[in-house]
């Protein structure tokens, strides 16, 4: 049976293989490997048999089951999920099942995809171990006693470990890249608008993207084709036609500039071994042909900052709705405003907590314009650096994470080493542009090292093409089971 | 307690006539079943994303060019606080980019004053909230035993209008208001109906020494849920500060709420801590930017006149009372059809007295809009010609307009089907005229006598024998030469 997802798409289009056969063997590897590792929360085999089984049943009638056909594919919880329990790694949201499907899910499962559980994350996408999860943290597949990094740890996870060939989740600040990195896969952020994020349970509405992890960077692009496009359900989405990318994965590095990020690629905060790993990887690509530049994006020192004000802030109003009236968790209490307090202080973890009230200070009256006001216009400087740099580079590189997979627990008590974590990360985010982390070698103990590669908005074609270059001189890491 | 003068702004909150909600696609429409016109979006679900109504933008760029406001750049901001009926607990408003800014309202003379012109801050867009119904106890939150809310109106989109401090008493807030709901009316911008909801007015008033230019400290004034009720609190909370004020006391900044039951306001017991709202844009939503050809398209399609200018072109062109000029103006559609007569051959006068006197008259006792009851096109025409060439006499035409009014169907058939037509035929009347004469010797004899009056009793007697259908003309001239000896 084929590993990748375009493997399995193949064959199952051409009736070699049925999806039912793939997506009962994804949930035999779940069932047999998953209580080690802690990638999905929920599975829902019946459903999903019963979906692959009107994909065997396209194929059996000719009709076409879509370029995703039987391929097995685990969502984060922060996706909604119609009648299906979505919790986004809350107490607040257990046992809630929403009335409808984000436009992702409805996306993948249009293309043939079976959609086979829900993968555990951080608490409402805050955190980047993965161990601010309410129901369990998620072990490393590669090493576990180490973090398989965060918000999107468990979709990391669960294609780190081979159970799911591809997996979505939704990256505001690197949660998708350095979980991506830390598990030795691809992961992907698009442009911020290029994928609708109707039934993403919003974090930082300003910051959060869906994106696609696999092993290697075609799967990512398949998916990516697919998910990709404008949605009329949300007011960010970019009307502007996509141009698939899966055509231009074998263009190479020869010709291109990438320019490496001296923020983002030295300091006291990254390992020897990273480092190690990136220059190795530079180097191989100026073997393949390309020219490599130093650029700089001067204003990123602030980046981080920024991004913890702007964040915390929408966070803080997303999250209002949590109450007790309407869904979810209610504490009961005299009133109606105790109620809500009770309900909060019970169903939210400490991370969310920190967040919120962070959020709630920053927009307050007399301290807006200090603090959320002042991290917009940064942001505005760091979009302004990303528009210098593109001048002198196509693509702009740097290690997705300053450090490899760290011990469960190491930085559970220290928030600031915690949000580091992402350093590399953010400043996409704050323009909006794509980026992606693909694997680029091991460090001395046998854990991933990430390369993370930057290109302008709606640039994505370009984006992966470079990613598809680079992969084919540094290799892909096999899942570890 | 004369020598203070009360300083009144409003904000008015109107809900528009779109046929969809703010955000969403759900209808929006008063009085369905609770919890029926509901969403994920209107709901606020996780997940969920507002996109913007293009209807309701259109109606409040409608308004806003109406009134003289500028509109330019709008965005939407988040205005956050907990409320159990608002399901995002934060409400989608607008903030220090509004879409309508400035503008001015001219309210009529109420008296020898002449005009005012209320000068207007803003009009921006919001979505509404929820319905919370308190269940038990006298159904005041205080004592209820629970609580239900209906989402139906949360998302409901909302225009809210605030005004410059430029009203000075009671009845001219409410001859604004007045005024504003006819704008609104004709402009088809809301149903205006406060009864529903659909207009509801807070306000903000001081009182001052009359001349002085400072402002006293205001109270706001909510729960005011009618036109009367905007009236009679702003006229008790002016002379309950004048009162305080002049007893030596001091006006406290606070929220009062308007009790209809007992014709008072009331401070409100809640604490009264200033709300912070932590205002920021709303990340969901992308800007407004309407482009000038739009904004000219909206302002070229809505009515050229304002009410009040209208009515007094109707009494100009039409002859009319400006009192009667005034309630066709304000009737919304109703000038525009019967200017459409006019240009397609009726009579002005005539077309405008019919309107302000049987069309009026229908619409009070049935309690429809002219929207409701309007005629097919032409009805005024065709009634005008059977006027004119002597079917009906003017009192069996506002007979046959009212019949209209209700079947809708044409003058003609109408006059055919009754057998209204006018009798004008000499030799037949004249045989009425004579069988009346014969009846009636007594008053022939007091005709003779000199009391030339009494002709009109026998002009009545064959009115009456005919059904109104005789031709009062001929009539009148044929009992005069019965008459003379």
């Amino acid at each position: 049976m084929p590993a990748t997802a375009r493997g399995i798409a193949s064959a199952v289009r051409s009736g070699d293989v049925s999806a039912v056969d793939v997506v009962a063997a994804a949930l035999r590897r779940v069932e047999a490997g998953d209580a080690a590792i802690g990638s999905f929360l929920r599975t829902y085999a019946d459903t999903a048999l019963e979906r692959a089984g009107r994909v065997d049943a396209a194929v059996a009638e000719g009709r076409d089951p879509g370029p995703l056909a039987g391929v097995p594919v685990g969502l984060k919880d922060v996706l909604t999920t119609e009648g299906i329990e979505t919790t986004c790694g809350s107490r607040i949201l257990e046992g809630w099942q929403p009335p409808y499907d984000a436009t992702v899910v409805q996306r993948l499962r249009d293309a043939g995809a079976v959609d086979v559980g829900k993968t555990n994350c951080d608490e409402f996408a805050m955190g980047s171990s993965n161990e601010n999860s309410a129901y369990r943290p998620v072990a490393n597949p590669h090493d576990r006693s180490r973090v398989p990094g965060g918000s999107s740890g468990g979709s990391a996870a669960a294609v780190a470990a081979g159970f799911v060939p591809v997996a979505l989740g939704s990256d505001t600040g690197g949660s998708i890249r350095q979980p991506a990195s830390l598990c030795g896969t691809v992961g992907m952020k698009p442009t911020y608008g290029r994928v609708s994020r109707y039934g993403l349970v919003a974090f930082a509405s300003s910051l959060d993207q869906i994106g696609p992890f696999a092993l290697d960077v075609a799967d990512a692009a398949l998916v990516y084709d697919v998910i990709a496009g404008h949605d009329p359900m949300d007011a960010t989405s970019i009307p502007h036609p996509v141009e698939p990318v899966t055509g231009g994965l074998d263009r190479g590095l020869d010709g291109l500039t990438l320019g490496v990020v001296e923020e983002l690629s030295s300091g006291a905060g990254f390992e020897a071994e990273v480092l190690d790993r990136f220059r190795a990887a530079l180097a191989e690509a100026e073997r393949a042909g390309a020219r490599v530049v130093d650029v700089s994006l001067p204003s990123t020192a602030y980046a981080l900052s920024a991004y913890y004000l702007i964040a915390p802030a929408e966070c803080s109003s997303n999250l209002a709705r949590f109450d007790g009236v309407r869904y979810g968790l209610r504490v009961g209490a005299d009133d109606v405003e105790a109620m809500n307090r009770a309900t909060r202080a019970a169903g939210f973890g400490p991370e969310v907590k920190r967040r919120v009230m962070l959020g709630t200070y920053a927009l307050s009256a007399g301290y807006y314009d200090a603090y959320y006001g002042q991290a917009q216009r940064v942001r505005t400087l760091v979009i302004d650096d990303f528009a210098a740099a593109y001048e002198r580079a196509d693509v702009l590189v740097s290690p997705t994470s300053p450090t490899v997979a760290f011990a469960l627990g190491e930085r559970t008590q220290d928030p600031i080493a915690m949000y580091l974590s992402d350093v590399c990360t953010i400043p996409s985010n704050l323009a909006g542009h794509p980026a992606i982390s693909i694997w680029c070698g091991d460090g001395a103990a046998g854990l991933p090292v990430g390369l993370h590669l930057m290109a302008p908005a709606l640039a994505e074609p370009l984006l992966f093409q470079a990613a598809a270059g680079f992969e084919a001189v540094l290799g892909t890491k096999a899942a570890a089971v | 307690m004369s020598g203070y003068e009360a300083v009144i702004g409003l904000e008015v909150h109107v809900e528009l006539a779109t046929a969809t909600k703010m955000f969403c696609s759900c209808p929006n429409e008063f009085g369905a079943p609770p919890n029926t016109n509901i969403c994920p979006v209107c709901l606020g679900l996780p997940g969920a994303l507002p996109v913007t109504n293009a209807a309701a933008v259109e109606l409040a760029i409608r308004f806003g060019t109406a009134v003289g406001s500028t509109i330019g750049r709008a965005i939407f901001h988040r205005k956050n606080y907990f409320y159990p009926d608002m399901p995002k607990d934060f409400q989608i408003s607008q903030y220090d980019e509004p879409i309508c800014v400035a503008g001015a309202v001219v309210v009529p003379a109420l008296d020898e004053a002449g005009p005012t012109t209320v000068r207007l801050v803003r009009a921006h867009l919001e979505e509404d909230t929820g319905k919370s119904v308190h269940v038990g106890g006298t159904g005041r939150i205080h004592d209820a035993d629970h609580t239900l809310v209906d989402y139906n109106r949360s998302g409901v989109p909302l225009l809210e209008i605030v005004t410059e401090p430029d009203i000075r008493s009671a009845e001219q807030a409410r001859a604004f208001v007045n005024e504003l709901r006819a704008i609104l009316a004709l402009l088809g911008v809301s149903d205006v109906k406060m009864e529903e909801g659909s207009l509801r007015v807070d306000a903000n008033i001081s009182v001052r020494p009359a001349g002085s230019t400072t402002f006293g400290t205001k109270v706001e004034v909510k729960n005011m849920n009618s036109v009367r009720s905007v009236a009679h609190a702003l006229e008790f909370e002016r002379a309950r500060q004048i009162e305080l004020v002049t007893a030596g006391g001091a006006v406290e900044q606070e929220t009062r709420h308007w009790d209809e039951a007992d014709a008072r306001t009331h401070g409100m017991r809640s604490k009264e801590e200033a709300m912070d709202y932590r205002y920021f844009p709303e990340p969901d939503l992308v800007p407004i930017a309407p482009d000038r050809e739009w904004v000219e398209r909206i302002r070229a399609a809505a009515p050229a006149q304002l009410p009040a200018e209208r009515a007094a072109a109707i009494a100009a062109a039409a002859g009319l009372p400006a009192n009667l000029a005034a309630a066709v103006a304000y009737t919304p559609g109703l000038a525009d059809w019967v200017d459409a007569e006019v240009g397609a051959g009726a009579d002005v006068t005539q077309a405008y007295v019919w309107a302000s006197q049987e069309v009026l008259a229908h619409l009070n006792e049935t309690g429809k809009t002219w929207v409701d009851v309007a005629p097919p096109p032409g009805t005024f025409v065709e009634l005008g010609e059977l006027v004119g060439d002597a079917t009906l006499s003017k009192k069996l035409a506002r007979e046959v307009l009212a019949d209209v009014l209700v079947s809708r169907r044409r003058p003609r058939d109408i006059v055919a089907e009754r057998g209204l037509e006018q009798i004008s035929d000499d030799a037949e009347l004249a045989a009425i005229v004579a069988e009346v004469v014969a009846a009636n010797p007594d008053t022939v004899e007091r005709y003779r006598a000199g009391n030339e009056k009494v002709a009109g009793f026998l002009v009545g007697q064959v009115m009456k024998s005919t059904a109104g259908k005789a031709n009062p003309g001929v009539v009148q001239a044929l009992v005069r030469s019965a008459l003379e000896p």
